[in-house]
């Protein structure tokens, strides 16, 4: 009897909101019980029903590799810049080389022909050697005279 | 952040959110994904997860937040939620019976509820919070928590009430 007034009280506090969660947790004790007082009968389901459906739980699985797919989002747009930039500046470095392997060649062939050039020359050169050869001889000659 | 250090911090809270959804999603379904939704949500933000005073109180106003705008939209294109879960156990014993059904009647009072009512209910009836953190993931004052609770149990009592007096069944 004692205790149903205990209980009585609670239950008024619980419906005003102002008991404890302790308080509300003794209730639902009390409530869990199978035989309760004949006229707090009609609250048993209420604290029946709080605390079973405090028991379902979330089984589905969660994937959790959004991180990886970050990584490979990253991946692609660099690799979309990298594309881009060869697009758009692919053809001028190219063209670029191309000169740059154009100029190199002429400034071979120039060099080998300033090269002959420059032999050629020389070989004149030791031609006019005999030239000395005939002013030695010719002045052998009239110096005799 | 890893794997692990996450499902540590997000474990001991993750079927109290999918509950929260589900009371105010009412399909099981629907509710899974939502819960499934937050979650990713929170691993996307789990390098700033530090930041959060609490991260179970943050993720459960994510929660409040993605269930609301759900059932605007889904009020905004006309369509009813549709679900099947209510319960149909087997039981034997009679008795046993006449609980499960008063239960589920129990469940179906508080669909009827408005959606703050069933919020609060749910978060102190349920799960057993202080009011300071209902109010933190509501976004109310503790006041107006307490008052929202106390009409709220009032409407459970008045509907189980009428119920009882028709006899369940």
């Amino acid at each position: 009897m004692e205790l149903d007034n205990y209980i009585e009280k609670l239950l008024e506090k619980y419906f005003e909101a102002t008991a404890t969660v302790a308080e509300e947790e003794e209730l639902r004790r009390y409530f869990a019980q199978e035989e309760v007082a004949a006229h707090l009968e009609q609250y048993k389901p209420m604290f029946n029903y709080y605390s079973i459906a405090k028991k379902e739980q979330f089984t589905k699985q969660v994937p959790l590799n959004t991180k990886k797919r970050v990584i490979y989002g990253w991946i692609s747009a660099a690799a979309a810049v990298v594309l881009t930039f060869g697009i758009y500046f692919g053809p001028d470095q190219y063209r670029a080389y191309q000169d740059r392997k154009e100029a190199e060649y002429a400034y071979q062939e120039t060099r080998k022909a300033l090269n002959l050039l420059a032999e050629n020359f020389g070989k004149g050169r030791e031609k006019v050697a005999y030239l000395n050869e005939f002013a030695v001889a010719k002045s052998k000659v009239f110096n005799e005279n | 952040m890893q794997h692990k250090e996450f499902l540590a911090i997000v474990m001991p809270f993750k079927d109290k959110l999918y509950r929260m959804a589900k009371r105010l999603l009412v399909s099981r379904e629907e509710a899974e994904d939502a819960t499934q939704e937050i979650l990713l949500k929170l691993w996307a933000k789990s390098e700033a997860i530090g930041q959060y005073k609490s991260v179970e109180a943050f993720a459960m106003t994510m929660t409040k937040n993605f269930c609301l705008d759900r059932l605007k939209s889904k009020q905004a294109g006309n369509l009813k939620l549709v679900h099947s879960n209510y319960r149909d156990e087997n039981v034997s014993v009679q008795r046993q019976l006449e609980t499960e059904d008063s239960l589920s009647w129990v469940e179906r009072i508080m669909e009827e509820l408005p959606e703050q009512q069933k919020m609060v209910v749910q978060l102190r009836d349920i799960e057993n919070y202080e009011f300071d953190e209902i109010a933190q993931m509501l976004d109310m004052k503790p006041t107006a928590v307490r008052v929202t609770l106390s009409r709220a149990r009032k409407a459970v009592r008045e509907k189980l009430m009428k119920k009882h007096n028709y006899g369940i069944g």
